[in-house]
């Protein structure tokens, strides 16, 4: 089920006269062998500790060497997302914690690789992205004891280096989010285009994409409140969800006279609601300074250049791709569906093979959820049921049936499929003779119809149906009965 | 940014605070030293504040390098046995550390 | 005392007209007789070392080839890396601490058929001049035991002086080398920044760490640097040059160069360290070389730029011994307190000064006074280098405004302490190359270094130089 669609409303509507400001910073791993500055692996799941370096642990002496492949596929996230790549240059962000091994985070600071993107959401909504840049990711601290596994409360912890120094781009877009649908919709598009560049296998659930959320309010026209930050936000249903607790929160306290604070709060997806993580006072002064153990990153015109050309069609223009083969909304959830799963090109080898599209477009949305972007079905096979459909050979019914064969057994023949069940569609004369047969038996009917009443056809249809039993195509029978009228 | 009067360089307060930061205890009678001998330090070094340096760009690093890239493959590592039998605390694989409490996160 | 050169052992060694174990145990013994006096080491790895120069001596009878420093006793400072071998910095924080790898110079040395004699004292994480902040106590100056070597690489220095190593490394961020070398009467060289490998090194201040040897002579220095220098693609601030050859340039004179002379030297330097230095113009200007009046404007605000600098990285750099992954640990009911803990009882006083500024330059609200106007002084002294190296090929000043000092004298005052450094510091600053080579006596009949300045890269017509002073000393 895609979330990045037109599709009803499942944001909270905001009393009369407020308004939210929401922008994302949305962290992604990116999908390389190796991390970011040192060649052991960069592999989710191992044992604790085993994908470990000099360099990962913060040894004495250990120096980082930038991953050529990391850079690439910064640079074709930024491209994708319509940004500038340019000259940029790593800092060190420095705090203490247990799962930041050297103390400090390598980041980029105030020369980032990508500036200045955007991203297109449905009704040509544009959403500015700020910059798009490299970070190593921390390690992971399990907590133990206390009351709930919890980071406060808790006895000890115990920290594992195998996600540290794994390479990140952080994305901020610009606080362009006007409600909680754009920001699932945000989110959702900017998984798809992951994706579709390689970039990042971009799992929620296992934490290669994270999301981070700023949120805040204000009345309409006036400036920028103060914002708090969201962490802990692990879904696109849950983004949506804290987006509107958030604002409904923030909005609730200043109507009752309070002030915002600066804060970073976390989100309790069980509880459904956000509290106070900590507040901007007792934030750390990261003193950030040029990493001088890393030296500018330049890359060439050729090489981004190159980068941009090997760059696949992104969502969107497959979107408009696919709505133009098919007629289809290029907002609707059915292309939304089928270019999220990849599954576009097969329609369009299924147009190229005489198809109908249109009809293909709700064949594959409906029986191919579970066959990836290469269908077993041959696009021949499935082109030449659409043929069927749309030459009324059968109805709409009988080709849902010969689909399911299709789908079970991997293709096949759809004619033939058709002749086994009986499913040859009946004679136009032999229709309209049972259309006649039907008009003539209930002429009070007929009547009303004549007279305007629309409903009244339903029970000559009916008849028609049941004489036919069930081969009549109901298009057929409908074309007829206009033609009657006169 | 202007520079701070140099009489007031610095208190005991941002001293204090500067330690939190670097997580190193000072005794009060440690404090005391450190922010002397720092005042001292910084008197010292405001023989720069006399010079215009409006114009001039920030040299970090000595020499002009760049595009140091490194290719994507794997290089075996290091053995977690042999690193954790040499950490102050492990347990089950992984590092232990006390739980997180008091000043700062 | 006249003790054999590198170069020497090596050619010996190599053609075994004399054998490795030998030179080994003739320094061995002069460790025993004098050790308990120098302190010049942390360890002295006797077993291994023997072990290496019986396997030289082996390949040699066997007729397998053998490298250029095969059988030369070589002493490191205690803040390269050394498998399996303990690397304290000389800090209570990795007291027993034992690497999982070895830094790339100590790879190079290996290849090369040195023979690792131990790991030196130094202050504390290479902070200091003295060698008197090591957490286990000072390194005396072996030709005056009342007196420093030096610092930071005070044992580095004194292990070479005193006959233990016939080389050593040291590693240089304000004059480190170059400094104990001169107070030592030894050759010491700090490389452009970027010609030897920091890799393995462990980290004082990233931007200005240089490793280099100190030697007897400057031939041995030469040949050092050609086993040490070079690419090496695990650093990535590491030059794409291969190492320099420089043992090739030594007997070519300095006719024709053009030596830079500071005509506003700063102040405070001993009389006879300013007679020496002349003493060297006029051996060079005999040579065939001219002398050129030179201004750098700039120089004595370096003082300000690197103790505002250094400090800046090294409370990064430092940051990372917090208890959690190797090292020492202070128990405490909880992480802050655990990380306060850990770091008061590890660091010494001088680290945490140091610490404690470096924080204080970069945190919020003083950076642009103090970090931020340090790196524009740092450029200040990049662009005055420049405009005198238009004029000149090298530069002369004096290493250390002063001979040897007596142990205690500067501890009381940390900022007496820093202006040791005067002379060497800028070089660090702009990743220039400079060396010390032994000229002389000063006050005390202890040894006077002058420092022989080149811009990046200038290695060889430093070496030309030295060894030309050498000649004429
Ligand atoms: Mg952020
Ligand atoms: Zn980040």
């Amino acid at each position: 089920m895609s979330n990045a669609t037109s599709a009803p409303s499942n944001s909270v509507a905001l009393p009369d006269g407020w308004e939210m400001v929401v922008g994302l910073e949305v962290h992604v791993e990116l999908d390389t062998k190796t991390k970011l500055f040192s060649a052991s692996p960069n592999r989710f799941g191992d044992d604790p500790n085993t994908n470990i370096d000099p360099v990962t642990l913060g040894l004495p002496g250990a120096l980082p060497v930038l991953n050529r492949r990391a850079v690439e596929l910064a640079i074709r996230l930024g491209l994708a997302l319509n940004c500038t790549v340019q000259a940029s240059t790593f800092h060190r962000k420095n705090y203490f914690y247990p799962d930041l091994p050297k103390a400090y985070q390598i980041s980029q600071y105030d020369q980032p690789i990508n500036v200045n993107g955007y991203l297109m959401l449905p009704g040509d909504v544009k959403i500015g992205i700020e910059r798009a840049h490299l970070e190593e990711d921390t390690g992971k601290s399990t907590h133990f004891g206390g009351s709930s596994g919890r980071i406060h409360g808790s006895d000890y912890s115990l920290v594992d280096f195998n996600r540290a120094g794994v390479p990140l781009v952080e994305i901020v877009s610009k606080p362009d989010i006007r409600n909680s649908d754009q920001a699932r919709q945000y989110v959702a598009e900017l998984r798809s285009i992951l994706l579709a560049v390689g970039a990042s296998d971009a799992k929620m659930e296992e934490g290669s994409m994270r999301v981070d959320v700023n949120v805040s309010v204000r009345r309409t026209g006036e400036p920028f409140g103060t914002r708090c930050e969201i962490k802990n936000v692990n879904s696109i249903r849950a983004v949506g969800k804290a987006i509107d607790y958030e604002a409904r929160r923030q909005i609730d306290v200043l109507e009752s006279g309070g002030v915002i604070r600066q804060e970073t709060r976390h989100w309790d997806d069980a509880e459904g609601r956000t509290h106070t993580l900590r507040t901007k006072e007792d934030a750390d002064d990261y003193r950030y300074f040029l990493e001088p153990d890393l030296v500018l990153l330049d890359p060439d015109t050729e090489w981004v250049d190159a980068i941009r050309a090997s760059l696949p069609m992104l969502p969107a223009e497959r979107r408009a791709r696919l709505s133009t083969i098919t007629g289809a909304n290029k907002e609707s959830e059915a292309v939304y569906v089928i270019v999220e799963r990849g599954q576009d090109d097969y329609i369009a080898t299924v147009a190229d093979a005489g198809g109908d599209a249109s009809r293909a477009l709700v064949y594959v949305t409906q029986a191919f959820a579970e066959e990836g972007s290469t269908p077993r079905v041959p696009a021949a096979d499935l082109a030449r049921l659409t043929i069927l459909e749309r030459d009324a050979k059968v109805t709409a019914t009988q080709a849902k049936t010969i689909l399911s064969e299709l789908v079970a057994n991997g293709g096949g023949d759809a004619a033939k499929i058709a002749a086994e069940k009986g499913f040859e569609a009946l004679d136009t004369s032999a229709v309209e003779q049972m259309v006649d047969d039907a008009i003539a038996a209930q002429p009070d009917a007929w009547a009303k119809y004549c007279a305007g009443e629309e409903k009244a056809l339903g029970a000559i249809v009916g008849a028609v149906m049941k004489a036919s039993k069930g081969k009549a195509d109901g298009k057929v029978v409908t074309a007829i009965l206009l033609s009657r009228k006169g | 940014m202007t520079t701070p009067d140099p009489s007031a360089r610095l208190s005991r307060d941002v001293v204090a605070k500067v330690a939190r930061l670097a997580r190193l205890d000072l005794t009060p009678d440690e404090l005391d030293v450190m922010t002397n001998q720092l005042a001292g330090m910084l008197d010292h070094f405001s023989d720069i504040d006399k010079l215009d340096l409006a114009d001039v760009a920030p040299l970090a690093q000595p020499l002009p390098l760049k595009n140091v890239l490194r290719d994507d493959v794997v290089v075996k590592g290091l053995d977690r046995d042999e690193v954790l039998a040499a950490a102050p605390a492990a347990e089950d694989g992984r590092f232990r550390v006390p739980p997180t409490i008091g000043f700062q996160e | 005392m006249a003790f054999q050169t590198a170069v020497d052992i090596a050619k010996q060694v190599a053609s075994g007209s004399l054998s490795a174990t030998t030179v080994l145990e003739e320094h061995l013994s002069r460790i025993t007789e004098r050790e308990g006096e120098v302190h010049a080491f942390n360890l002295v790895t006797t077993e291994s070392a023997r072990a290496t120069a019986q396997a030289i001596d082996e390949s040699v009878a066997k007729g397998r080839p053998v490298g250029p420093l095969a059988g030369v006793p070589i002493a490191l400072k205690d803040n390269m890396c050394t498998r399996g071998v303990p690397t304290t910095c000389s800090s209570k924080i990795l007291e027993g601490w034992k690497p999982p790898y070895d830094a790339t110079v100590v790879t190079r040395l290996a290849a090369a058929g040195a023979v690792f004699v131990g790991k030196t004292n130094l202050d504390e994480f290479a902070m200091g001049s003295s060698t008197e902040n090591s957490a286990f106590g000072p390194t005396r100056n072996p030709l005056d035991t009342s007196r420093v070597p030096g610092g930071s690489s005070g044992g580095s220095a004194a292990a070479v002086a005193a006959g233990f190593s016939a080389a050593s490394l040291g590693s240089d961020t304000g004059g480190s080398i170059r400094q104990p070398a001169a107070l030592c009467g030894l050759v010491g060289v700090k490389p452009t920044y970027g010609v030897v490998s920091r890799q393995g090194l462990v980290a004082f201040a990233s931007s200005l760490d240089q490793i280099g040897p100190f030697t007897h002579t400057v031939a041995d220095a030469a040949l050092l640097m050609e086993v040490i220098a070079g690419h090496d693609e695990n650093d990535s601030t590491s030059l794409p040059q291969p190492a320099p050859s420089l043992t090739a340039v030594l007997d070519r004179g300095v006719k024709g160069m053009r030596i830079g002379r500071i005509t506003d030297l700063p102040e405070g330097c001993e009389p006879e360290v300013l007679t020496r230095l002349d003493e060297a113009f006029e051996t060079l200007r005999r040579a065939g070389a001219t002398i050129v009046d030179i201004t750098l404007p700039s120089l004595s605000y370096g003082l300000t730029a690197y103790y505002l600098v250094a400090p800046a990285e090294a409370s990064s750099n430092l940051a990372r011994y917090d208890g959690v992954r190797y090292g020492l640990r202070v128990d405490a009911p909880d992480l802050n307190a655990m990380y306060a803990a850990t770091r008061s009882q590890g660091f010494g006083p001088e680290v945490k000064r140091r610490i404690m500024l470096g924080t204080y330059a970069l945190s919020a609200g003083y950076f642009d006074a103090y970090y931020g106007k340090a790196l524009k002084v740092r450029r200040l002294l990049a662009d005055d280098f420049s405009r005198a190296y238009s004029s000149c090929d090298v530069i002369l000043t004096p290493t250390s405004p002063t001979v040897a000092f007596k142990l205690g004298e500067k501890t009381n005052d940390p900022l007496t302490m820093y202006l040791c450094d005067v002379f060497t510091i800028p070089t660090n600053l702009v990743g220039h190359a400079a060396m010390s080579v032994p000229f002389g006596k000063g006050a005390h009949d202890l040894p006077v270094g002058v420092q022989v300045l080149a811009p990046a890269l200038g290695e060889e017509q430093m070496f030309m130089v030295a060894a030309e002073l050498e000649r004429g000393r």
